[in-house]
């Protein structure tokens, strides 16, 4: 119970379950002299402390500089060290890392490695989404993907295939710091409501890296399977707060493509694999992406607190900058969403298409029937202290006809539903305008006009 | 043959594994203790309390310093002696450091430093260049203005004038590793190990913080995780902090930077505001130019001033300016100080003039190509120069102390004047009076545009840009000529040693460092070139100040061009040793030894590398050699902004294709195609790495990598969640890159030229490019400012529809 057990690059170790704040990324480094993983950035944006974790569900690129010992039990990590084989034989990407010159100062490389790994044994061809979040300052990143490129075919060494064959041999210790479930998970919180919970850790993460934080007592959530599913309702889809943000793209392929793709550029391959939803909405951050997609889907939010549940739609959640109605022991178990919605679109604005904060999400839902607008769901990130549906836009639009002419008269209306802040991702100014442009570009892309530069490749010469 | 082969980088294998030791990663004695600073609370203030008892008493720590504990507080600065390594007294910016905690974690050190309680009286902080300009805050005593001719009158006269401002953003370095240094007490000196692109300056900086001659410091550096230029001086803090407190304790100290760290402690790429006003004949050629630069240098002087005057002398780029007047105003702020970043000022400077044909193609309506090639420079004559003389010293810089090798030392050199403006200017003079003799960019274009069909994709673009109101595009070629040389000349020079050891296995050591540029690689091929052998006889070891004194910093894009022709030197002298051997038992001349395949011969005689190695041993002849190099022909007065401070040009150009979300103002590179000349390429693999990543991260400088300051002065963006350099989607789908095919005219290392800064000025042609796509949005000129964010390029396309110019 006071040890945490895990298998390195194929050996079992256990580490000390002392303190719960520890993170991989130190461990490896100070205790077990491991250098190969770097230390970029120390908050999950740089890739550069990427590891292969294996467990039940599978096989995932994670930030070690965010992954707190205890989300380790029971599972298995592989670093930099042990991608190659036993006998020094190396693995296709990095041989092929080599033959492409896809290392230059080489300090990201054993992310990029431990990353492209991952992609190679996860049979991944999307190189930008699954090398999102690692970053090289050097090389401009065509040799690398070049690389990832030539490895795809070769076969899975033998040596990376034994991890999860090892787990299922382990005997399974309760993993400490880790409810077994939504019941032991409620009775935690009752006992401790002021208790941090901790899904991803891909925010409480860094709390302990960058604010140096001591965070009292700590629930991990992963061992609450009954959290982690992704099933239809009566009314809709239940989408348990467990379920990671990886996982949730791929169940929104189909009912909802719009999510999906807005999930796709959701931070990066790591942080979407150890990022949940539930800890998305119940961090309660104005500019997380997920609430305004499912505010404007209707979303129904679930809370328990003991054996207690109410459920709320899910803007009700949000009172006011970072204060949820979520009281003292009570957490968030899961959200409903309708089953379909053809018309949600979701549009994500930043500086950086990939692994960026949105200066701007604006998510619209809006149905016409006989070209009357019948029912108006629309929902910003970034433009409040919360996330936040544009009210009197809706009204604007309610019962109008869905011209050109109707929706140019709803713009104003945006000014009376935000008034956002300027800060160093965008201005006031350009956010409002946006949010007023994105109206207009739901229009035409319900209309089926192109209205983003994202699929669009260089033109072939006129002859 | 080992040069011109497209080897891998020498550490290639051990990146990919995770063996290549950075100085983090170098195992330290168990007593090793961590630092941290602590930092100022505000951009400009007088310290009027401190409480750090509270770090003094937190987990771990074993010291605190302050200022208050140094008789002369340790400098940090490469040029004016204007750091100290904790504040005396006043702050100058945000993130200033004023306390140093020592403990015995890296986490104990930087929980321990957030205890401290540091009170300023707050001072007025002057942030901006209109606030600095207001103050009259500058180095120097005034702007440096160089002339030629009558920029005025000949604009007064022209029969169209053309003007406009562009600010340019700043850029962070990111590289990779952070700043990191380990120093470790020895018996009558120090070792450190420090992530520096200049060794022999923090072994300076060393030796005078601790009070020791030089020779009792030495600096070690294998390998750093990027560079960039952030590691030229930012790392001397770390350094010293190392030293002085492994002085104090007797036991080794290490600091690294966490990441926000870093970024509020480290000096950036500066900033610039251009001012331009333009005269030109109705088809586009200029007759008189004149430029304002507005240089945001930050609190200290740092390498400003010559990155200033680089700034200045790029100015032209490529083109003629028959009457021009720069004038340049290198002003201090309280913020970072700005600091050495790829390209050195040159593609602020650039940036400028390229603007300039960018508006001037717009405002006649012309072919921004056609402009541009109607202002080249002359064509450069065929043929090869031959090895030129090396120029006597023209100034010697006095001062005590000053650190010779850092570029710094120019500022301590003198301070300059305006001078009187120069006659007019030939075909191939530039506004500092050098002849360009090897322009090829007329060649280049035209090659460049017909190789990537630049014309019909133009009308592509414009064909969609006609049936497509939502999303626009854009194409824009820019070429680049960019000097090399240290703009101060004695730096120009290098060192290298060379050893073969009796069992023919060679090392070599030199003095530039190895940042993930492949340096050592090119340099190694050099080595094996000269001693025909295999690739793989020859090692590098770290950079090592006590092997090669006196080093330069590996900037400047000079690595190759100095430390490869120096180990060529020492790589002769050994080889003319053995071939006097061989040359005796062969009855031939020294001169009829060949070194090819691995062997020694003459005549008909043969002998093994190792034979001909052990025989030389046996012969009791040295097998140890130094060698050293110094670019001939330069000579520089930076006071009167005249001379030829540079020995060759590096020419390149790009065609980039962008296409723009005018509702957003969301934009994509869709494909870019790049000719660039390296000379005769020392090995095409890493040169054309280093033009792709620099085009990328050129491109990244101008697009989404915006640096914020509130009003406080305190920098918003100090982490990648919010300072965006390109991610890997961000590269151009389509991406062609080619070698220029031709020798260096000048007699370089095996006649390549210089690669690590000019393709970083690649990336303007994203930037044109996409200022093109602003301008299919309306009459207007578009007036783009740098970094093209989102809300920049929707604010330009604004401008475009409202028709303003």
């Amino acid at each position: 119970m006071n040890e945490i057990a895990f298998l390195l690059n194929g050996t079992p170790v256990r580490a000390p379950a002392t303190d719960p704040t520890r993170t991989l990324l130190d461990w490896l480094r100070e205790e077990r002299g491991l250098k190969g993983t770097k230390e970029g950035c120390n908050e999950g944006d740089c890739g550069a402390c990427t590891v292969m974790v294996t467990d039940g569900q599978g096989i995932r690129a994670l930030n070690a500089c965010i992954l707190l010992l205890p989300q380790l039990h029971g599972r298995a990590v592989r670093t930099v060290e042990g991608i190659a084989g036993p006998d020094g034989a190396l693995h296709p990407v990095q041989q092929a890392m080599i033959d492409r010159h896809g290392s230059q100062c080489g300090f990201c490389t054993p992310g990029f490695i431990a990353a492209m790994a991952v992609g190679h044994a996860t049979g991944r061809r999307d190189h930008d989404d699954m090398l999102a979040g690692n970053l090289c300052r050097c090389t401009g990143y065509g040799p690398i993907v070049r690389a990832a490129e030539d490895a795809a075919e070769a076969p899975v060494p033998e040596w990376m295939a034994t991890d999860g064959a090892a787990l299922a041999a382990q005997t399974g210790d309760p993993a400490p710091f880790a409810p077994a479930g939504g019941d032991a998970l409620a009775g935690w919180c009752l006992e401790h409501p002021k208790g941090v919970l901790v899904a991803g850790a891909t925010d409480v993460g860094l709390w302990v890296t960058k604010d140096l934080r001591n965070l009292g007592p700590v629930a991990f959530l992963h061992g609450c399977a009954d959290l982690q599913k992704v099933e239809p309702v009566a009314g809709g889809i239940r989408i348990g707060a467990g379920v990671t943000i990886a996982s949730l793209r791929a169940a929104m392929e189909e009912p909802h493509p719009a999510l999906a793709e807005l999930l796709r550029r959701f931070a990066s391959e790591q942080i979407r694999a150890a990022a949940t939803i539930g800890g998305n909405i119940a961090n309660g951050s104005p500019i997380g992406d997920g609430p305004p997609a499912l505010i404007a889907l209707g979303a129904v939010l679930h809370l328990r607190r003991g054996e207690e549940r109410r459920s709320i739609p899910l803007e009700a959640f949000f009172l006011d900058y970072r204060r949820q109605d979520r009281r003292p022991g009570e957490f968030v178990e899961a959200v409903t969403i309708p089953a379909t919605a053809p018309a949600l679109r979701c549009y994500k604005i930043s500086k950086r298409f990939d692994q960026d904060i949105s200066a701007v999400c604006g998510c619209f839902n809006v149905t016409v029937e006989d070209r009357k607008v019948t029912d108006a769901r629309i929902a910003f990130g970034g433009m409040a202290g919360v996330p936040k549906r544009a009210a009197a836009v809706e009204a604007a639009l309610l019962g109008r006809d869905w011209t050109e002419a109707r929706v140019e008269a709803a713009l104003p209306a945006f000014a009376e539903d935000f008034a956002p802040l300027s800060d160093m991702r965008a201005s006031a100014g350009y956010r409002l305008q946006v949010a007023q442009n994105l109206l207009r570009r739901y229009r035409h892309d319900l209309s089926g006009a192109p209205v983003s530069v994202l699929p669009l490749s260089a033109l072939e010469p006129v002859t | 043959m080992s040069v011109a082969q497209p080897l891998p980088h020498d550490s290639a294998a051990l990146h990919v594994t995770g063996q290549a030791r950075y100085v983090d990663d170098i195992p330290v004695p168990a007593d090793c203790l961590h630092l941290a600073f602590g930092l100022s609370p505000v951009a400009h203030g007088r310290i009027t309390a401190m409480d750090l008892a509270p770090v003094r008493a937190a987990p771990g720590v074993v010291a605190v310093l302050t200022a208050a504990d140094f008789d002369h507080v340790p400098d940090c600065s490469p040029s004016l002696h204007d750091e100290p390594l904790l504040a005396t007294g006043e702050v100058h910016f945000l993130g200033q450091p004023v306390f140093l905690v020592i403990a015995d974690s890296h986490l104990a050190a930087r929980r321990a430093a957030r205890l401290g309680r540091v009170e300023c009286e707050e001072l007025p902080a002057i942030r901006t260049v209109d606030q600095a300009l207001a103050a009259d805050s500058r180095f120097e005593g005034g702007p440096v203005i160089w002339a030629r001719g009558d920029a005025a009158a000949a604009i007064a006269a022209a029969p169209q004038v053309i003007a406009g401002q562009i600010e340019i953003g700043g850029q962070e370095h990111f590289y990779l590793e952070g700043q990191a240094a380990l120093a470790l007490p020895q018996e009558d000196g120090m070792l450190v190990h420090s992530s520096t692109q200049h060794p022999t300056e923090v072994q300076h900086k060393v030796a005078e913080a601790l009070h020791l001659p030089m020779h009792a410091v030495r600096v070690e550096m294998r390998r750093m995780g990027g560079g960039f230029g952030g590691k030229e001086s930012q790392g001397n803090w770390l350094a010293v902090a190392c030293a002085v407190a492994a002085a104090r304790t007797g036991r080794p100290c290490k600091m690294r930077y966490d990441r926000d760290d870093d970024m509020v402690i480290t000096g950036k790429r500066h900033d610039f505001r251009i001012d331009y006003r333009a005269g030109v004949t109705e088809d586009g050629r200029l007759l008189g130019l004149e430029f304002r630069h507005l240089v945001r240098c930050g609190w200290s002087m740092d390498l400003s001033l010559p990155v200033a005057d680089r700034a200045m002398l790029h100015a032209d780029n490529a083109y003629r300016l028959p009457a021009v007047r720069i004038e340049s105003h290198r002003l201090r702020t309280h913020t970072q100080s700005a600091t050495a970043y790829r390209g050195f000022g040159g593609p602020q400077g650039m940036l400028g003039v390229e603007r300039v044909m960018d508006h001037i193609a717009h405002a006649l309506s012309l072919d921004p190509l056609a402009v541009r090639r109607a202002n080249f420079y002359a064509e450069a004559q065929p043929g090869l120069a031959p090895e030129g003389p090396v120029e006597p010293e023209p100034t010697l810089i006095a001062g005590d102390p000053v650190d010779l090798t850092s570029r710094g030392a120019e500022a301590v050199a003198a301070g300059a004047q305006p001078h009187p403006a120069m006659p007019g200017n030939g075909g191939s003079t530039t506004p500092y009076g050098m002849e360009v003799e090897d322009f090829i960019l007329g060649q280049l274009t035209g090659d460049l545009s017909k190789r990537c069909q630049l014309d019909v994709r133009r009308a592509a673009v414009a064909a969609w840009n006609s049936e497509n109101p939502i999303i626009k595009r854009g194409i824009a070629l820019s070429p680049v000529k960019f000097g090399i040389s240290f703009t101060l000349t004695h730096l120009n020079q290098a060192g290298a040693l060379v050893h073969i050891y009796q069992d023919g296995s060679v090392a070599l050591n030199h003095g530039g460092t190895e940042m993930g540029q492949g340096l050592h690689r090119k340099v190694t091929q050099v080595a094996a070139q000269a001693f025909g052998l295999p690739i793989d006889r020859i090692r590098i070891t770290a950079t090592d100040t006590g092997k090669v004194p006196n080093t330069s910093a590996t900037a400047a894009s000079s690595g190759a061009d100095l430390n490869g022709m120096a180990v060529k030197a020492a790589c002769d002298t050994l080889r003319g040793r053995i071939a006097a051997l061989v040359a005796a038992r062969a009855g031939m001349a020294p001169d009829d030894v060949r070194f090819e395949a691995g062997a020694v011969g003459a005549g008909d005689l043969s002998l093994p590398w190792d034979e001909a190695v052990s025989a030389a041993y046996q012969a009791r002849i040295s097998l140890s050699a130094t060698g050293f190099y110094a670019t001939p022909k330069i000579r520089w007065d930076r006071v009167k902004g005249e001379g030829r401070p540079f020995l060759y040009f590096a020419y390149g150009a790009a065609v980039s294709e962008v296409a723009v979300d005018t509702l957003t103002g969301e934009y994509r590179i869709l494909r870019a195609d790049i000719l660039h000349d390296c000379g005769a390429s020392l090995n095409p693999a890493l040169d054309i790495g280093q033009i792709e990543g620099g085009y990328v991260q050129g491109a990244g400088w101008l697009t989404t990598e915006e640096l914020v300051w509130d009003d406080k002065g305190r920098l918003r963006t100090h982490a990648p969640s919010t300072y965006k350099i390109p991610a890997c989607s961000d590269r151009p789908r389509l991406f062609n890159v080619a070698l220029w095919e031709g020798p260096n005219r000048e007699a370089t290392i095996h006649r390549s030229k210089a690669v690590g800064e000019p393709p970083f000025m690649l990336g303007i042609s994203a930037f044109l490019a996409l200022s093109d796509a602003c301008a299919a949005c309306g009459p207007g000129y578009p007036a783009l400012d740098a970094p093209a964010t989102p809300e920049r390029v929707l604010a330009a396309i604004a401008r475009a529809r409202e028709g303003r110019t």
